[in-house]
């Protein structure tokens, strides 16, 4: 079982994953340079924090044109587990991997603080560690993490249990309180907090770690 | 050949950047300001040799793939006129 950490110019949080996957977990990482064009190797892929190319023109807009997101995508496609944490969520959005749009936060602000989730499925390779309704400890850190989506959207997203991961107060505007969804097939998770930042207890919490775990577990189960 | 690409939000999406400087307008003494919509704006160039037909079909690809989010945004193109 290997773990990828995507690095974008401008990321900031790929040694926080690494970190959390390799010397937390103790599981094997490697990082993968934005122009390799292949992910074979790999069986999950993280999307780390950070302003992927400057977060130019918008959040996550050009990321989605590096070969490797052309790879990611094609490794999505076959099932492979993807995880987009904070600016890693804005590039899937932004690639079409995920539904909706991340927009500026509703206060203009810049928020960086722990804050509390709601756990709204178990039924992903994400939270299958975790408990129904189990409320996380977990830091955001962002300036805009207010998701939207159409109201067909989110409709969908409610009727499929999409939605991972519900704000117990919002923090940034996001429609239906959201702060992290899957994708249809629910093998791609996008979320604005960071499990990275809340994988040893010297960080204030080990609720993050769950995630990861929950990772780890999906990858094990289906090894038989 | 040059166009100009005007994005901005649909007018469905709430535009808090927008909220904030037309309330800053209000501050200053500029009662009239009831609205104000931010966006963003590209000029862009074309190799003179592009075919005109390629050039607006370029352009709206530009426009529609890479400029705007179509989630949230939408945009119109206006072309420079030749003297």
């Amino acid at each position: 079982m290997k773990f990828g950490v995507v690095i974008f110019p401008g990321s900031n949080c790929d040694h926080d994953c690494y970190y959390a996957i390799h010397s937390v977990l103790g599981k094997p990482a490697e990082f993968i340079w934005h122009q390799e064009t292949s992910v074979n190797g790999f069986d999950a892929v993280i999307l780390p924090g950070g302003f992927a190319y400057g977060d130019y023109l918008r959040t996550g807009a050009l990321a989605k044109f590096s070969p490797v997101m052309q790879a990611v995508k094609t490794f999505a496609d076959k099932g492979g587990l993807v995880i987009g944490i904070c600016n890693g969520f804005q590039i899937l959005t932004e690639a079409g991997m995920l539904p909706g749009a991340l927009m500026r936060n509703s206060n203009l602000k810049y928020v960086c603080k722990h804050l509390q989730i709601r756990t709204e499925t178990t039924d992903t390779p994400f939270t299958n560690r975790l408990g129904k309704g189990q409320v996380l400890n977990i830091p955001i850190g962002h300036g805009e993490g207010n998701y939207f989506a159409d109201e067909d959207t989110l409709k969908e997203l409610e009727d499929n249990q999409q939605v991972a991961f519900r704000y117990l107060e919002n923090p940034n505007g996001s429609i239906h309180d959201i702060a992290g969804i899957v994708n249809k097939g629910r093998n791609v998770l996008g979320m604005m907090p960071h499990p990275d930042r809340s994988s040893e207890q010297l960080l204030g919490s080990t609720d993050g770690k769950l995630i990861f775990e929950s990772m780890v577990n999906a990858l094990a189960g289906s090894r038989g | 050949m040059k166009a100009t690409i005007i994005v901005t939000l649909k007018p469905t999406v709430l535009d808090p950047q927008g909220i904030t400087i037309q309330r800053s307008a209000q501050s200053m003494g500029l009662a009239e300001v009831t609205v104000i919509r931010q966006g963003k704006y590209f000029d862009v160039h074309l190799a003179e040799s592009t075919p005109p037909e390629r050039g607006k079909e370029l352009v709206q690809k530009l426009a529609k793939d890479v400029l705007t989010n179509p989630v949230i945004e939408e945009f119109r193109i206006v072309w420079e006129q030749k003297q």
